[in-house]
């Protein structure tokens, strides 16, 4: 296997094919009639996941830094140009969304009777969105593909969306735009001002900005760049309390929209801090004042999105809140800066991914029955639809993180490895496993256990075939990353190693002190 | 049997739930099939872990044998084996495990026979003993947590196992919220060992905490501390009992085998595992014995006032893991340990023979459609005559329970009073643990016959014509009972003291002497000898037998009226009927705020109000004001336009020229 993908030359073109065959295949499925164009966009997703699946092999992820780099200049008087790599951190943001998308575009087969071809179409522009913003080492092509994101999910919402669609997409796109645009701005400012310094010499590249990130001048500019980063970022993640476009984005979003939300685009908040935000202004961001911000707003995020999703009569929302809170562990984790923590903080946000994808997809496929989302117009369906409240306990009980199941792998590590730092923060926020049991079980109770007390209730049909296979491989994602989480903890050690590395400022082994290759080569 | 079959303990019952829970799915009445699974795979378990036992019981080793399956979880210096550890500790943990929940999964055959949710139920036990056995073979702490938390999974599932009552759902949640209150404690004490000790594997902390740590240090006191929460969580302790009673609302098997026999005695576990830590804190250890004491006093206290079967024998259990606390917190780790084994064995024969009995009364109000309340003693009396075989063995437990020699309560029991009297040397607190456990002693032996006394004495109460319906339970329901009752007669004989006739002959006690030495070189037990002993022991069998006889007194003197008859508690009893307003009081003081707080001020007036209100749609209102300001200032009229730009000018010029 390993022999036959060296011989076409793998390593060489998986990441260009991609970011084009989505692109390229969303035109064809755009102009295919509504039945063709939804089973194309199944086929392109699953030949997508299928070219992807080897990178599991082929990264060497041990270096820790990117691999599969790929510089061909762009707008060169700009020094701008499209440079692509990956290593285990983006390997593993790669593969999850690879892996979601036609689990999205399988579980829409039913929910979409309107205007196909473009929905479809837009999973896939999307889908080149995410893959570009985990690859893209060139801080112009980043920024496209960070906005490229934002109009299919815009339109996604605002076309395919509920009842209050056009504001909840007016805000997640005002909202998100608002931040990115600062962090555009932040990142001329740091090209120009190394242009300055670097002899006049132009350049969007990654590595290049990351070895101008320390000179004096950044310095001093420094607090406000990083600024700049930090809400862009904030509000993707969503730190409280940048959070509020989420649960209306979540509750009006299709269900694949809310998955894609969920699992892949709030990862984008906190990959942002650990590849750039942090690794370019590591003094600013672990200056006292800031820790102690942004660690009290990840505590605050735990237990406040808690407490809050534990209050919300739509179950839609319930689950928003409880991102709020689960990216909050993946907050702390990030900046402990320990290997635990790091790590966990990067199993909490695959995990995330696939328990609350997973969720998200549970809800759909009952809305798509009962046409409600109120967790008190259910009751007592675990008689009626016992697969269905099966499979929603299983994912449930991840969520809560039941050791055995993902969620436990990363919010243990986090909080492990922040210890440590963070006592008092950390102790706080152990208390949210407490909160998280309270809210995810009462819905639980509400929805499927109880008296089957609505005579509305009493005929909904089980799960069919092709809804469990949408559910099927996140479940044993979910089994298999709380049992043997190892191989996929492995692969991203080094990478976070790197990560701590840089934001302690310490020289990486076996390097220069500006780690200006890659880019340069 | 080589201890490297030791995962076949746990994939048996693993493979027994797969099967059962496929059925549950897919043939929910292949009844047949899973009473032979569900009990088969059970049995087949004990067998290999009696092979196992056998092969080490001429050898015993010196250090655990730890069998590593797969490496789990991995980041930087935390390395997390999913590994096994056979060891004299764990042996009996797995053999008091697959013992009893083989009999419980038998007699589960007979009491859950009509229960249409038969496969379901069997799936769920079998899931419970692969937990359980994770539990208590896990070789480190985050191991053994995955049983920890899983145990607590599948009584959340089985207590709410009739989910279509409200109640029990009810019950099953809180049990699952309350447990995880406790492990917070866990986690936190996890994360302070990590980082002070540098591993969480069982061996490395008995081997490099005395270095590691300060005797007596805070450190070792807190780490104790947040795992005696833990503790508290899943024994149900003082302030986190409160879940256990309503945990009754499951059935009666699962009552048996999860809340008496196993799960919630894992606390009891715990310590005895980490016994090195708690030898090092002192402090820690008088907690543990205090709230130990005190939970035992407390809790059967409320027992003297319960009318639901089942609720007697609920708080009697709470009572019952306050003296294995009271036992391990006076660094008796043996004497807790012991009393966790005679006591699964009486309070399995307990809850199992309650079953029997509910079983009957069930089936005799289900005949007539009586809709009276099968649990409540003031609805039976005079069921010896019915029901003979559940009558004696309940009455032998009842001597265990209450501490009658030689019946197996009375040996673990005594030598645990006496290791407290014993520490009240060093530290006089210990004097008034005893004592409250002496008192506790003779609650227990009242309100335990004071449940014989209801239920099988006097007159019956049941009704003309449903006594006609009441018989005793099936051979597969009575088997099992006698073969608990027989080890609840002869279980003393595991570690019987000194004095007694066989001589100095300790079995239980140098079995655990590998592992629990450490701790006992730390923090010696002083067992008082001589006139002291058997002064000691001649009170704790005069309390017994005052309190049997009084209990039997006092039920019997006045007439008991029917449940629906019975008239209203007054004074002090309508505390303890209601159990201390307890749940009441948290309800009110922690439940409910909460609550309200998270929908009243965090949803509506800071999320809804504040951030997103003011702060988000604010800053857009904002923006359109101003945009609206703009638009009308381009009004086409040219006289404002003049108006505008000259007051412009004038204000420019005026700051030019100062």
């Amino acid at each position: 296997m390993v022999n036959f993908l060296a011989s076409v030359n793998y390593t060489g073109w998986i990441l260009h094919v991609l970011l084009a065959l989505p692109l390229v295949g969303s035109v064809a499925v755009f102009l295919s009639p509504a039945a063709l164009a939804k089973r194309l966009a199944l086929v392109l997703t699953i030949v997508e996941f299928l070219l992807s699946a080897p990178l599991w092999f082929m990264v060497n992820t041990a270096s820790g830094t990117m691999e599969l780099v790929a510089t061909i200049p762009w707008i060169p008087q700009w020094g701008i140009s499209y440079a692509v790599g990956i290593d285990g951190i983006s390997l593993m943001m790669v593969l999850l969304t690879t892996m979601l998308m036609p689990l999205c575009v399988l579980g829409s087969f039913s929910y979409i009777t309107h205007r196909e071809p473009g929905y479809y179409a837009l999973l896939l522009v999307l889908t080149t969105g995410m893959i570009g913003v985990f690859v893209a080492i060139d801080m112009f092509l980043f920024y496209v593909f960070w906005e490229v994101m934002l109009i299919p999910m815009y339109f996604l919402i605002g076309i395919w969306g509920g009842k209050n669609r056009l504001y909840a997409a007016l805000k997640f796109f005002i909202y998100t735009m608002a931040g990115s645009l600062l962090m555009l701005v932040a990142i001329i400012v740091m090209v120009r001002v190394a242009a300055v310094m670097g002899g006049g010499k132009v350049s969007f590249s990654y590595f290049h900005l990351l070895s101008y990130a320390q000179t004096p001048i950044m310095g001093r500019l420094a607090p406000w760049l990083f600024l700049a980063f930090f809400l862009a970022f904030a509000i993707k993640v969503p730190i409280f309390p940048f959070h509020t476009w989420l649960p209306d984005a979540h509750v009006e979003a299709p269900t694949a929209g809310s998955v894609i939300l969920a699992s892949v685009l709030l990862k984008m908040g906190t990959y942002g801090f650990l590849r750039f935000a942090v690794p370019f202004f590591p003094n600013i961001a672990f200056s006292s004042g800031v820790t102690a911000v942004v660690t009290a707003l990840a505590v605050i995020g735990i237990v406040y999105g808690a407490l809050v999703a534990m209050v919300q009569p739509d179950i839609k929302k319930l689950v928003a809140y409880s991102s709020v809170s689960h990216l909050g562990f993946a907050m702390l984790g990030i900046w402990a800066a320990s290997v635990q923590g790091v790590q966990g903080a990067l199993m909490v946000m695959i995990g995330h991914g696939f328990s609350t994808g997973a969720l998200f997809f549970l809800i759909g496929m009952i809305y798509e029955r009962r046409h409600t989302r109120e967790i008190d117009a259910y009751g007592g369906i675990a008689r009626v639809v016992p697969i269905f409240s099966l499979i929603l306990t299983v994912v449930a009980l991840a969520s809560i993180g039941l050791p055995g199941l993902n969620g436990f792998v990363g919010e243990f590590l986090v909080l492990i490895g922040s210890f440590k730092q963070f006592p008092i923060a950390t102790g706080i926020a152990t208390t949210g496993v407490i909160f998280a049991a309270a809210y995810l079980l009462w819905a639980l109770q509400r929805m499927i256990f109880n008296k089957l007390d609505k005579p509305e209730n009493e005929a909904i049909p089980d799960l069919t075939r092709r809804e469990l296979i949408v559910l099927v491989p996140l479940l044993i994602g979910i089994v298999w990353m709380g049992l043997y989480p190892k191989p996929v903890l492995d692969r991203m050690e080094p990478a976070a190693r790197r990560y701590i590395l840089t934001a302690k400022g310490l020289p990486i082994p076996g390097e220069a002190i500006t780690p200006t290759r890659g880019a340069a080569q | 049997m080589n201890p490297s079959w030791i995962w076949l303990t746990i994939a048996l019952p693993f493979a027994g739930f797969l099967v059962n829970g496929t059925l549950a799915l897919v043939k929910p009445d292949a009844k047949r099939v899973v009473s032979l699974v569900g009990p088969g795979v059970l049995l087949a378990a004990f067998g290999v872990a009696a092979a196992i036992f056998a092969g080490l019981w001429s050898q015993p080793p010196e250090e655990s044998i730890v069998v590593p399956l797969w490496a789990w979880i991995g980041a930087g210096a935390l390395e997390i084996n999913l590994a096994l550890q056979v060891d004299q500790l764990s042996l009996v943990m797995l053999l008091v495990v697959t013992g009893v929940g083989s009999l419980i999964h038998i007699f589960s055959v007979g009491y859950m026979h009509a229960d249409p949710g038969f496969a379901r139920f069997f799936a769920y036990l079998n899931l419970f003993v692969v937990f359980m056995l994770v539990l208590v073979l896990g070789s480190s702490l985050p191991v053994l947590f995955v049983g920890w938390e899983g145990v607590g999974l599948c009584s959340y599932l089985l207590i709410g196992f009739w989910y279509q009552e409200k109640a029990n759902a009810d019950a099953g949640k809180k049990a699952f919220i309350v447990n995880r209150i406790g492990d917070v404690g866990v986690m936190i004490a996890m994360f302070l060992i990590f980082w002070s000790i540098g591993s969480l594997e069982f061996t490395d902390i008995a081997k490099r905490a005395p270095e590691a740590l300060a005797v007596g240090g805070t450190l070792v006191t807190a780490i104790t501390l947040f795992l005696f929460l833990g503790c508290a969580g899943k024994s149900a302790q003082i302030p986190l009992y409160v879940w256990l009673p309503d945990a009754m609302a499951g059935p009666t098997p699962v009552s048996a085998l999860i809340h008496a026999a196993t799960m919630v005695t894992a606390g009891v576990y715990l310590v005895a595992r980490t016994s090195v830590l708690f030898a090092m804190a002192p402090v820690s250890s008088m907690v543990v014995a205090g709230v130990g004491a005190l939970t035992a006093l407390f809790a059967a206290s409320i027992g003297l006032r319960q009318y639901d079967i089942k609720k007697v024998l609920a708080y009697s259990t709470v009572s019952q893991l306050g003296y294995m606390f009271l036992g391990v917190g006076s660094a008796a780790f043996t004497a807790g340990v012991f009393h966790l084994v005679t006591h699964a064995f009486f309070k399995a024969l307990l809850f199992l023979g309650s079953g029997s009995v509910i079983h009957a009364m069930h089936h005799a109000y289900h005949a007539t459609h009586s809709h009276d309340d099968p649990q409540d003693m003031r609805n039976m009396g005079g069921l010896r005559k019915d029901m003979p075989v559940t009558f004696w063995l309940m009455l032998l437990a009842t001597f265990a329970i209450a501490g009658v020699p030689p019946f197996s309560g009375f040996f673990s029991k005594d030598e645990i009073l006496a290791s407290a009297f014993g520490r009240g040397a060093e530290h006089p607190i210990y004097y008034v643990f005893w004592a409250m456990g002496a008192v506790a002693a003779l609650m227990t032996a009242f309100y335990m016959m004071r449940l014989i006394a209801m239920t099988f004495f006097g007159e019956n109460r049941t009704g003309e014509k449903e006594r006609a319906h009441l018989h005793e339970a099936p051979a597969v329901m009575t088997g099992p009972l006698l073969i608990l009752g027989v080890l609840t007669v002869v279980g003393g004989a595991l570690n019987f003291p000194t004095f007694w006739l066989t001589g100095p002959h300790h079995g239980l006690e140098s079995w655990l002497e590998p592992v629990l030495a450490p701790a006992a070189k730390l923090m010696p037990v002083h067992l008082p000898h001589g006139a002291t002993e058997y002064a000691l022991i001649g009170a704790a069998v005069v309390i017994a037998l005052l309190g049997l006889t009084a209990g039997y007194r006092a039920t019997l003197s006045r007439k008991i009226p029917v449940a629906k008859d019975a008239p209203e508690e007054v004074g002090f009893a309508k505390v303890l009927f209601h159990k201390y307003y307890i749940d009441e009081i948290y309800q009110s003081l922690i439940v409910r705020p909460l609550v309200a707080l998270s929908r009243l001020v965090l949803w509506k007036v800071v999320d809804q109000g504040v951030i997103d209100g003011l702060g988000v749609n604010g800053s857009g209102g904002l923006a359109r004001g101003l945009g609206w300001l703009g638009g009308r200032l381009q009004s086409g009229q040219l006289g404002l336009y003049v108006l505008v730009f000259v007051v412009g000018a004038v204000w420019l010029l005026h700051a030019v020229v100062r």
